[in-house]
């Protein structure tokens, strides 16, 4: 199993399903069943492969493993693949929404559903390679990749402002990616090498670590998003087709915590630490900001984005605790709400596919005609607020654990957080499923059909499953968490007693 | 005899040009004047390839690793706009001989330019590819935008050829030389009259390659001129002229480095912040094109800027990227057409991708690239320029360089937007033409898996750069 390079299988499979693709001819009905069942097979196979690379996965070393390396640019600059806790369980992550994605999109997708495939498999391509990169290069060249596939996504298969919301995307995260650009060639030619396995363990010059820690923050700051440079995501949630915002929520914003973890914390610590109280009042205006913003929507995606922007603040505090509960609560909240916000977007497709609309006014009492729907759809609302049994619990939970042994007053703001998001979260589902069912066009909805059932429900399952028993995520997150947090205290425990010694120095001449 | 050999490759250019000449009187046969430059372009890129490395005429013209790596480009350049001449010219009724010959003309004084190493050297191949470009700007003479592109940018190319022919006698007047390395031994910093020598051969050269603030003709003669000679400005001339301004300034003056890097970036400065704005309004894709062509020229400057090995060796990875790009998008230009009648806007290219869904991924490819968005050629190009600019703390230059490129994103992304996003308008015949498909699609291919095997470029590159430093 160690020779084969399992890892580059996985990233360029998806590729491989675009060339088949793309000779499939679409003309006919039969075309578009083989594309379809073309695409599904692709990515199912693509997750088998993952499922394949998790079993050997070595959960106790905290190393990276399945490593590649190849020589590639200069000296210094390779392909160079390799995971380790925190990055397999997004690998997996990916790959088992992809079929979900791809699956959605059967009757969504009107026209040019050859295109609209291909695209989808490229992007799949693209954010599995961001994951395993272990080189910053490779590492940029598939983030900013993904923006030419989700750019063309939003823009054929979107809503009607679908222009506007595409090209704010595109820009907003290209002008936020550059400066990681700038900031990763002058490592380059400060350390001669961009290889992270080497990086996490060169200590950078710390005058150089704020400027850098700067220029990657700009980047992810922008993706995951924080405030005040969210503004992309409801517009592209709101405009992109149901698998769209699937991919978008599920995925993408991921890339930018994984970069937080990775980067940010395991290159420049100390940075990192002088940044923190920044980033946690960031967050905190986040939560709090983006849940009364939830509260006052009136279209369901729109509400679900806004509460992205809550949940993704959740994973920053706990990020930049540097404790171990708070490494872990981000990436298991990353996990959940790759999971809960992933199928409340496909909720919405749901009854979108059926009455065209994302009004909320424009539904209730759904549960009459639709029990299963609103079933599933409970599930996922309950695991977007975070109750005791779903996974979004245990990972909300780990991070305020964390966030009270920082500090008191963050902990207090980002608590109020989780109230706000029970508050929207119910406020939502009341509208929709509850309520006299009066609305003309819902009188004759019907309920889920045996695919969407095969979508929800898997999905449904898992939130409840890591929410009784998040065991399994913990036990393959932990070393490797263990490993990054040793690493840092390692690093600030260099900078420390220096500083302890200066101010020491700095009193005597006082005197 | 012996003393012509290292210019071996110029005179076979010549020789096929003036055999063709006389051969064009005779022969009413244009296919065949075509085929047969094509050919003689073929044998000189195969005689630059055997050439030893050479200094002929008293060092004042030297084939050096630089001087062979940017011939071959210029060459590849020329071959591009002959076969895209040859595609376009019954359709745009310019079916003259004299074109290929012209072309090759042309080719000869870029050829001479990428190997001058002496001021009069330097003015005999910047005039004599200027003269034959002027020509070939007015070669429509049936069309009123095509004459006046010809006269405009007569009149301004010769501006600048007496600003440059009057920056060159102040240097000479200064060092008493006219070899650019007997002048590098008499350089001392703080004389203050080759600085405006300097600065007046910098200002002549700018307008060559059209680096803002000496920009204005080149919307305007892009425009205005045939399609396949807008192509060619666009190709061979912008290397031919910053090869030149490579050598000129390192070879001479690298003891005054300092002194040019001011202008040269402020030229980049300008140019690609410029273009960046400027470009967004235009409606004309071939107007956009020039726009696109002069901030790609600001990025190039970046690596000429830095003076250093890695700079030098960038520039060369991005004129050779840039190149292969404008040949896919200008022979892209040329298939848009229906029925005979060329589409120029913007807006006539509204919902390609619904009627040629493959052309529309050709031309996003190419767009996207254009825009420096990764994995794409597009990207490594500026990539390595942005190494070398930060290598040599020109961290401003790449700063402002990055951030106007996010900003040159949006006008290539409109493009695309026009051909996913609207409704479909027009139809076209004009992708089915053979010989434009040729250059079309291995430029896309070779921009899409440029990232998979990068190292042949950077080796040569590496090997130009190599012959300065």
């Amino acid at each position: 199993m160690s020779t084969l390079p399992i890892l580059s299988i996985i990233i360029f499979l998806p590729l491989a399903g675009v060339v088949l693709l793309s000779i499939i001819n679409s003309d006919s009905k039969s075309g578009i069943r083989n594309l379809k069942q073309t695409a599904l097979w692709v990515t199912c196979l693509n997750f088998i492969v993952s499922i394949v690379l998790l079993i050997n996965f070595d959960q106790t070393d905290p190393n990276f493993q399945f490593t590649e390396n190849y020589f590639w640019l200069n000296s210094g600059i390779s392909y160079h693949l390799g995971v380790d806790g925190i990055s397999i369980l997004l690998v997996i992550l990916t790959t088992f929404l992809m079929p979900f994605c791809i699956l959605a999109s059967f009757d969504s997708i009107k026209f040019s559903l050859k295109e609209y495939l291909i695209s989808f498999l490229i992007l799949e391509t693209l954010m599995i390679g961001v994951f395993c990169s272990l080189d910053l290069i490779l590492f940029y060249l598939f983030f900013e990749g993904g923006l030419i596939p989700m750019f063309l996504i939003i823009g054929i298969w979107g809503g009607e402002r679908r222009v506007y919301s595409t090209f704010k995307f595109f820009l907003f995260t290209l002008a936020g990616s550059v400066f990681m650009l700038l900031a990763i060639i002058a490592i380059y030619i400060e350390v001669g090498t961009t290889d992270i396995v080497y990086l996490l363990q060169y200590d950078i010059d710390p005058s150089l670590q704020y400027i850098f820690w700067l220029a990657f923050f700009a980047s992810f700051a922008v993706k995951i998003p924080m405030w005040p440079v969210h503004t992309w995501l409801p517009d592209a949630h709101v405009e992109a087709p149901t698998a769209g915002s699937v991919i978008l929520a599920g995925v993408l914003l991921k890339m930018a915590g994984y970069g937080f973890i990775r980067f940010s914390l395991g290159l420049f610590p100390i940075a990192s630490s002088y940044f923190a109280p920044f980033v946690f009042t960031l967050s905190i205006i986040a939560i709090i900001y983006a849940s009364l913003i939830a509260l006052v929507q009136k279209d369901m995606k729109k509400l679900i984005a806004y509460s992205s922007v809550a949940h993704m603040g959740f994973v920053t505090l706990g990020i930049f605790t540097f404790t171990l509960q708070g490494i872990e609560g981000a990436m298991i909240q990353m996990i959940s709400h790759g999971i809960v916000s992933a199928a409340l977007f496909l909720c919405v497709g749901v009854v979108y596919d059926r009455i065209h609309t994302r009004e909320i006014e424009r539904y209730g009492g759904l549960v009459n005609r639709m029990p299963l729907y609103a079933f599933v759809f409970m599930i996922f609302i309950m695991g977007s607020i975070g109750l005791p049994g779903t996974s979004g619990f245990v990972g909300e939970f780990l991070v305020l654990l964390a966030i009270f042994s920082v500090n008191t007053y963050f902990a207090v703001f980002a608590t109020t957080g989780v109230v706000l998001a029970a508050a929207y979260s119910l406020w939502l589902y009341r509208k929709v499923i509850f309520g006299p069912l009066i609305k003309e066009d819902l009188l004759e909805i019907l309920d889920l059909s045996y695919r969407e059932i095969i979508i929800l429900f898997p999905l449904a399952f898992i939130t409840i499953f890591f929410g009784f028993y998040p065991q399994p995520l913990i036990d393959i997150i932990e070393p490797s968490a263990a490993h990054l947090i040793s690493n840092i205290a390692n690093d600030l425990s260099l900078i420390e007693p220096t500083n302890q010694i200066e101010s020491i120095i700095q009193m005597e001449s006082n005197y | 005899m012996s003393i012509f050999l290292p210019i071996l490759p110029e005179l076979s250019i010549f020789l096929s040009a003036i055999i063709l000449l006389i051969l064009g009187l005779f022969v009413n046969n244009i296919k065949l004047i075509i085929n047969l430059a094509i050919a003689s372009i073929f044998f000189a890129i195969f005689l630059v390839l055997l050439q030893p490395i050479q200094s002929a005429f008293n060092n004042s013209l030297v084939i050096d690793e630089f001087s062979k790596v940017v011939k071959i480009l210029i060459l590849t350049g020329s071959l591009a706009s002959i076969i895209m001449y040859h595609s376009s010219r019954k359709d745009l009724n310019i079916n003259l001989f004299e074109f290929p010959i012209l072309i090759l003309l042309a080719t000869i004084g870029m050829m001479i330019m990428a190997s001058a190493n002496d001021l009069i050297a330097i003015f005999i191949g910047l005039e004599l590819q200027s003269l034959t470009l002027y020509v070939l700007a007015a070669l429509n003479r049936n069309h009123l935008a095509s004459s006046e592109a010809g006269l405009k940018y007569f009149l301004l190319g010769a501006l600048s050829s007496g600003l440059l022919l009057f920056g060159l006698s102040y240097i000479y007047g200064f060092t008493g030389n006219t070899n650019l390395n007997l002048i590098s031994t008499v350089v001392t910093p703080g004389n203050i009259g080759l600085i405006i020598g300097i600065v007046f051969v910098c200002s002549g050269l700018a307008f060559k390659v059209s680096a803002v603030p000496f920009h204005m003709w080149t919307p305007d003669v892009y425009e205005g001129a045939p399609t396949p000679v807008t192509a060619f400005f666009a190709l061979a001339p912008k290397v031919a002229a910053i090869a030149l301004a490579v050598r000129f300034l390192i070879v001479g003056f690298s003891d005054i480095a300092f002194d040019w890097q001011q202008i040269i970036i402020f030229l980049s400065i300008a140019s690609m912040v410029f273009a960046s704005f400027a470009a967004i309004a235009q409606k004309n894709i071939k107007r956009l094109m020039a726009y696109s062509s002069i901030g790609h020229v600001g990025y190039a400057l970046i690596g000429l800027a830095c003076g250093t090995s890695q700079g030098v060796s960038s520039l060369i990875i991005y004129l050779t990227i840039y190149l292969i790009m404008n040949i896919g998008v200008f022979s892209f230009i040329l298939s848009m057409k229906n029925k005979g009648e060329y589409y120029e806007n913007i807006s006539d290219l509204s919902g390609l991708y619904k009627t040629h869904p493959y052309y529309a991924a050709v031309i996003t490819i190419f767009m996207f690239s254009l825009a420096g968005i990764p994995p794409l050629a597009g990207f490594f190009g500026k990539f390595y320029i942005f190494i070398a600019a930060i290598e040599s703390n020109l961290v401003l230059l790449a700063v402002v360089g990055i951030l106007a490129s996010v900003i040159g994103a949006f006008y290539y992304l409109r493009i695309i937007k026009v051909i996913y996003f609207d409704e479909n308008k027009n139809s076209f015949d004009g992708f089915k033409h053979r010989s434009l498909n040729f250059l079309t699609h291995p430029t896309a291919f070779l921009i899409l898996i440029f990232c998979i095997y990068p190292l042949p470029l950077i080796n040569i590159s590496n090997y130009a750069a190599s012959s300065f430093f």
